[in-house]
């Protein structure tokens, strides 16, 4: 039977703010334990929590970014549960009424001829409290808990079940991943837990409407592990079911040591959790100047800017969605552009989605780090366009800046003596040289093997050390060849 | 709806209370009783009324996003029964 992989993400950003969400302690990371949980935090009797006023307009910027109803009034709830890093013994979360409720979000996956465009929408967004951390380690047979995290603002992003592969469910995580960061809410750091993701997985025989029972796989905090375990929890549950098993609905951990997912505890129902409003909190109340106030002060998003990219720039809308995919690789793209010329836009994007991801793909590092400048990058691929080197050599230049044996153009192409050679007559006083010296190729050239004219070219090239102009090199050749 | 023994069961396990067996037909009549207040209210015509989530017709208020409150773990840790290198210490609990 042929199956049909159904995938929902559940997304918890962490919120770029200075304090909690409900208390005035410091959210920064790193801090030794407990040393930022206040009476609030540990839940000492008789606290109240009060909202925090940046996380409501977190909440209010990706509704904007996502384009999504950002209601007038929600509702703070307690999702009751006992755990011991969760000291009031319930997460104050919100249920019925969310801040933000639909919208969706573009996303490209696979890449260059196999990628894809596709709209996955969104379910909602709402705000809630992240519990503090509970270490397992030798503690005598005990558990120590950490409350610095418990009441850190979390943003909890739920899509429609819209994915239909780990490579859709891995694009959509990497595209809200940027969004994020893009307009400033979460630093995206997913080795600290900033960033992590719930997938629900089910499978389906193809062309069913109805959706198969889902298993739900806790906490992925890479996107490596994220494609892993969903791969394996589909391989699973296919086989499963081809086995004449079903599937219970459950949450489950994946093991990046043994590349399995496995079941945590039986899934509790929502009625589980008891949910009910807050009493110590009133309703949200989001003005509509309060949202026009954030809107103008929001940068362009990436939606937008891939869509002027293409007719400003003369790009393909693969190109334009490839360099805005984060807000660092647009900006080092509009700098070069800015410095090359737009008509040189297209050569630029090439350079950059080329030779310059690809040492940052291989080295590692951020574009906005990186060795080379955008301005770097547009001298040379000024220089290139004029002609005044090759494309090749423009490699050489490219290693000479990243590895910072040089840090201008020219007086490296000049010191080096990189020049294109344009000049026919040289050309043909080479070709003169390379034809006599190698008598065979001519011959078997003559005789109709286009290889022995490659031959004859590449030794040219070797003879000018890569500095003459290939068309004109090819042009020349064939006409002396031919004459 | 009255309830019956397992879902008296199933409550004392979410709220992690231990009900012994003598006690659990003593609780499920208890909260049966408040059941049947319950029903009475659900007796009301609430028809086109919007569910109210906060008895004060008020909107939240926000505070700004300052960092207010200092380290005060050692005052807060010294009512905690077992602490060790600043964590609070309990029993294990692994899922």
């Amino acid at each position: 039977m042929e199956w049909e992989v159904v995938i929902g993400l559940e997304t918890h950003a962490q919120l770029q703010t200075k304090s909690k969400i409900f208390s005035g302690s410091s959210t920064a990371f790193g801090a030794a334990p407990n040393v930022q949980a206040n009476a609030v935090d540990i839940a000492l009797p008789g606290v109240l929590p009060v909202l925090n006023r940046a996380a409501v307009e977190c909440a209010i910027r990706l509704g904007l970014a996502v384009g999504g109803r950002i209601a007038a009034r929600s509702i703070f709830a307690r999702k009751n549960y006992f755990y011991p890093d969760l000291p009031k013994g319930y997460q104050i979360s919100q249920y019925e009424i969310p801040v933000i409720s639909g919208g969706s979000l573009a996303i490209i996956v696979g890449q260059g001829e196999q990628g894809y465009e596709k709209t996955v929408q969104l379910t909602r967004a709402h705000l809630e409290e992240d519990a503090g951390k509970s270490l397992h380690e030798d503690f005598h047979g005990k558990s120590g808990i950490d409350l610095n995290r418990a009441g850190t603002p979390l943003l909890e992003i739920v899509t429609e079940p819209d994915m239909r592969s780990s490579a859709e469910a891995v694009a959509y995580a990497k595209a809200l991943h940027a969004l994020v960061q893009w307009i400033g809410i979460c630093d995206g750091n997913m080795q600290e837990g900033s960033f992590r993701c719930d997938a629900n997985v089910s499978v389906r025989p193809k062309g069913s409407e109805k959706l198969g029972t889902r298993r739900e796989i806790k906490n992925l905090n890479s996107f490596r592990f994220m494609q892993q375990a969903i791969d394996y929890e589909v391989h699973w549950q296919i086989a499963t079911l081809e086995d004449g098993g079903r599937i219970e609905q459950a949450t489950v951990l994946f093991d990046p040591a043994t590349g399995e997912t496995r079941a945590m505890r039986s899934k509790e129902d929502a009625q589980d959790y008891r949910y009910f409003p807050d009493p110590d909190l009133l309703p949200l109340e989001i003005i509509p100047e309060w949202i026009a106030r954030v809107k103008a002060g929001m940068p362009e998003l990436p939606a937008e800017m891939k869509l002027r990219f293409a007719p400003d720039y003369g790009l393909s809308a693969y190109d334009a969605a490839m360099l805005t995919v984060s807000r660092e690789t647009a900006a080092y793209f509009e700098d070069c552009v800015a410095a090359a010329g737009r008509e040189n836009a297209k050569l630029c994007a090439n350079w950059l989605m080329g030779e310059l991801a690809a040492r940052l793909n291989k080295e590692g590092g951020e574009i906005a780090a990186a060795p080379i400048s955008p301005l770097q990058l547009a001298a040379l691929v000024r220089r290139i366009a004029d002609g005044t080197i090759s494309n090749k050599i423009g490699r050489e230049v490219f290693d000479a800046l990243w590895n910072g044996d040089a840090q201008d153009v020219d007086e490296l192409i000049s010191a080096r003596g990189l020049k294109q050679i344009t000049d026919g007559g040289a050309i043909e006083a080479l070709i003169a040289e390379v034809l006599a010296a190698n008598p065979k190729s001519v011959e078997e050239f003559r005789a109709g093997k286009e290889k022995a004219f490659n031959a004859l070219v590449g030794q040219l090239m070797k003879a000018t050390k890569g500095k003459a102009n290939p068309q004109q090199v090819n042009e020349l050749l064939r006409r002396k060849l031919s004459g | 709806m009255p309830l019956n023994l397992d879902q008296v069961e199933r409550l004392a396990r979410l709220s992690r209370i231990e009900i012994s067996a003598a006690d659990s037909g003593e609780t499920r009549d208890q909260l049966n009783g408040v059941f049947a207040l319950i029903e009475q209210l659900q007796a009301a015509d609430t028809r086109g009324i919007l569910p109210m989530a906060h008895a004060v017709e008020l909107a939240q208020r926000l505070r700004e996003d300052i960092v207010t409150e200092s380290d005060r773990r050692e005052a807060y840790q010294a009512v905690a029964p077992e602490i060790e290198n600043g964590l609070y210490l309990v029993p294990k609990v692994m899922e």
